[in-house]
């Protein structure tokens, strides 16, 4: 897509795609993705998030080296991408766990009891909503709102959509998930059918 | 240069194929039902037709929300001529059981029958979603079978750019992203600005928890938001257009993307749109989770890549926007009404609703009730149709205790105000507004003090910090609000409270911070005895002494 202010903001683009053709200067091919990214992009400074989220999209997170890294490759001064990473709550600063269990706490699923999800999730491994378990295996998240009021509550365990659950059944099926056994299929809860 | 697309020819095409199949079966394929297992359902209505030697005689369509979340997934099943059969709560087997005894033998699948005669469906107007659950939301060829592009085409090669703004005006469409400002008047300011480059924004950006009715449109009908951003950009003389998505919304970003792909092909976008002077680039733009992104002038600096915080007005966007261009943002539903009101005229959207708020409005019903999902009604049906007849009532036998409009900006509506007419203006007298569509109900086992301190948690969590009013009253109000749960607080508190959240609502920058302040003050307003059973009786008597 071409566009005024995109070409504009190219006519200096960095360094770091010039040999981006094999493996990246810096050992780590990761940086390829977001060499690729930036190039197509043609390098313009309100790509920012977009590259942040191309970064965290390879990373799985985003840290110091990965912030200044970008910041060089748009020209932009490491403080003003700091401020925007910190800014949006998507990006992350920490290694997510091994597992993920996602609670929707939109106003539906409140309405529902999730955060009693929350707090029963979080008292059985000992973390807070946004926290990851000391050995790295659960990262416990809130979501704002999944958008699938109709399955209220809603989970997601790994991505997998789990509805009208309560705390025993998520704990249930999250100590399943850690040991390894196969995961109910997707939306397994949702036959019941409310009304 | 691409050929011009021929719409009627895509339309006839796309009709002659439809008659082909004596069986068509429409599983809605939307992020609810597949939430609730729809792409093992399409799976398996695909490999039973396929098993039992039926390819010729039934096709498989995906398409978008069909609305009764709750009961999905949902599949339609039409045969050619006439009669459609609705299924709910179709998995895999009962998929296996539609193409085995209904399409093969024309036997009706009974225990997961769908009755469309019920309210829920009959009650219904459909404008915006009125491709939902008919076409799949990735062939354009859909979309234009049922009209689409064609209000395009007649703006720009029948109609002055003028005459498309007087006709939006006078039809009396306001804005459907909450406040509900007439879109005419918007699109009258942009088009009189001057400036080098005039950019149209459509606001995705949805963050009322508990409602998805913009991502439904962007999902399910992306060329239906691509047309009408289309009309605006013509209409207002700008030539570069923004979609701002959330990051949440992953499938409505790949759904655009793709669909902005087809349409340049097919020169409904890029230069020379259909052999006119018209030229329009639309570019989708993501954001990353914040809900002051919804905010005007935030969501201008998240396009340009910066931290979303808004700034003060005036200088309006329409004057000062984008890279201090002027810019217009309209709401993602706002713009997905404007193909049809070029198409059937300003007179017939203006008959449809009130006369202050004419036109339909799309909710997501959600809550303690027995029927959820995604409506669209006419503005002006009450409360009450909408709580018992659509959403069919509170379900266990509890009763009807607040609807929650509006979301964190919004308030709560008592059972007494159940006959109100659902309108702006309305709901703004009620101390609650109409927002973007979210509409939650609640029964009588909800605490009101505790669903004003949900949502004051959740505007302290997204302040986006930058004055002092919304950054520290939040956080103030949400302590009270602590406080009054736990059962620590005093008479004292309470008019500490209010007084704090007028401070809030009157001297916050944005509407952000102006509107956090709207869930308490309208449960205590209506539910206040609940805040003051809270209060521990010892405190009250010294209070009282």
């Amino acid at each position: 897509m071409t566009d005024a202010r995109t070409a504009r903001g190219s006519t200096r683009a960095g360094s770091p795609t010039r040999r981006a053709e094999d493996s990246h200067p810096s050992g780590d091919d990761r940086y390829l993705v977001i060499d690729k990214h930036l190039k197509r992009a043609r390098f313009s400074q309100d790509q920012l998030i977009e590259t942040l989220h191309v970064a965290q999209d390879v990373f799985g997170f985003l840290d110091e080296s990965i912030l200044v890294y970008v910041a060089r490759a748009l020209r932009l001064p490491p403080s003003m991408v700091y401020g925007v990473a910190t800014f949006y709550q998507l990006f992350t600063f920490d290694p997510p766990g091994d597992h993920t269990c996602t609670v929707c706490t939109g106003t539906a699923c409140f309405v529902k009891g999730a955060d009693d999800i929350v707090a029963q999730v979080g008292e059985a491994f000992s973390i807070g909503a946004g926290d990851t378990t000391a050995d790295g295996t659960l990262t416990l998240k809130t979501a704002r709102c999944l958008g699938s009021c109709g399955l209220a509550p809603v989970v997601l365990l790994d991505g997998a959509v789990h509805g009208r659950e309560n705390a025993d059944e998520v704990l249930a099926a999250l100590t399943r998930i850690m040991e390894a056994e196969p995961a109910e299929p997707v939306g397994a809860a949702a036959e019941g059918g409310e009304g | 240069m691409a050929a011009v697309i021929d719409l009627h020819e895509v339309a006839d095409r796309e009709h002659e194929a439809r008659s082909r199949y004596p069986w068509r079966i429409k599983a809605c394929a939307s992020t609810a039902c597949l939430s609730a297992g729809a792409g093992a359902t399409v799976q398996a209505l695909e490999q039973t037709i396929e098993a039992a030697d039926l390819v010729l005689d039934a096709v498989v369509v995906p398409t978008g929300c069909m609305g009764l979340c709750s009961r999905g997934p949902l599949v339609r099943v039409l045969r050619r001529g006439g009669d459609e059969t609705m299924y709910q709560a179709v998995n895999k087997e009962v998929a296996i059981d539609i193409v085995r005894k209904h399409v093969r033998n024309h036997e009706i699948v009974d225990t997961n029958l769908l009755d469309t005669n019920i309210p829920f469906f009959t009650s219904q107007e459909r404008v915006v979603l009125a491709n939902g659950g008919v076409i799949d939301p990735d062939r354009i060829e859909g979309y234009v079978a049922h009209g689409g592009y064609e209000a395009l085409r007649k703006a720009i090669t029948e109609m002055a750019p003028e005459q498309v703004v007087e006709e939006i005006r006078s039809s009396g469409l306001r804005g459907r992203g909450g406040a509900g400002y007439p879109t005419g008047n918007k699109w009258a300011l942009l088009a009189k600005a001057e400036g080098d480059q005039k950019y149209v924004v459509a606001n995705g950006d949805e963050g009322d928890p508990g409602a998805y009715m913009d991502r439904t449109v962007m999902e399910d009908d992306p060329h239906r938001l691509i047309e009408g951003i289309a009309i605006a950009a013509y209409a207002t003389g700008a030539s570069k257009a923004y979609i701002y998505v959330r990051a949440e919304y992953p499938r409505a970003v790949e759904r655009l993307d793709r669909a902005i792909r087809v349409a340049r092909r097919n020169r409904l976008l890029g230069r020379r749109i259909m052999d006119t002077d018209f030229t329009l680039d639309v570019e989708v733009r993501i954001g990353a989770g914040a809900f002051v992104c919804g905010e005007e002038t935030a969501l201008l600096a998240s396009i340009e890549g910066r931290r979303g915080t808004p700034r003060l007005r005036p200088p309006y966007p329409t004057e000062r926007g984008l890279w201090g261009q002027p810019t217009m943002i309209n709401n993602v539903e706002t713009l997905a009404n404007v193909p049809t009101i070029i198409n059937k005229g300003a007179e017939w959207f203006s008959s449809i609703g009130t006369e202050r708020s004419p036109g339909t409005k799309v909710f997501a019903l959600a809550g303690d009730l027995v029927n959820i999902g995604l409506i669209e009604v006419p503005m002006g049906i009450t409360l009450r149709s909408i709580v018992e007849d659509i959403g069919g009532g509170i379900p266990d036998g509890r009763s009807f205790k607040a609807a929650q409009t509006g979301g964190p900006s919004g308030g709560c509506i008592p059972a007494e105000f159940l006959d109100t007419q659902v309108d702006y203006d309305s709901l703004r007298q009620l101390g609650s507004i109409m927002g973007s569509g979210g509409l939650i109900v609640m029964d009588d086992t909800q605490s009101m003090p505790d669903v004003a301190k949900f949502f004051m948690e959740f505007c302290m969590d997204e302040s986006c910090g930058k004055c002092v009013p919304c950054r520290a009253g939040t956080v103030q109000i949400h302590t009270l609000l602590d406080r009054i749960g736990n059962g620590d607080a005093v008479w004292a508190d309470l008019r500490h409270l209010e007084q704090l959240c007028a401070t809030v609502r009157d001297t916050s920058l944005c509407g952000l911070g102006q509107s956090a302040p709207n869930p308490v003050l309208s449960t205590l307003q209506y539910f206040g005895k609940e805040y003051e059973e809270l209060l521990s009786d010892e405190k009250k008597e010294v209070a009282d002494a």
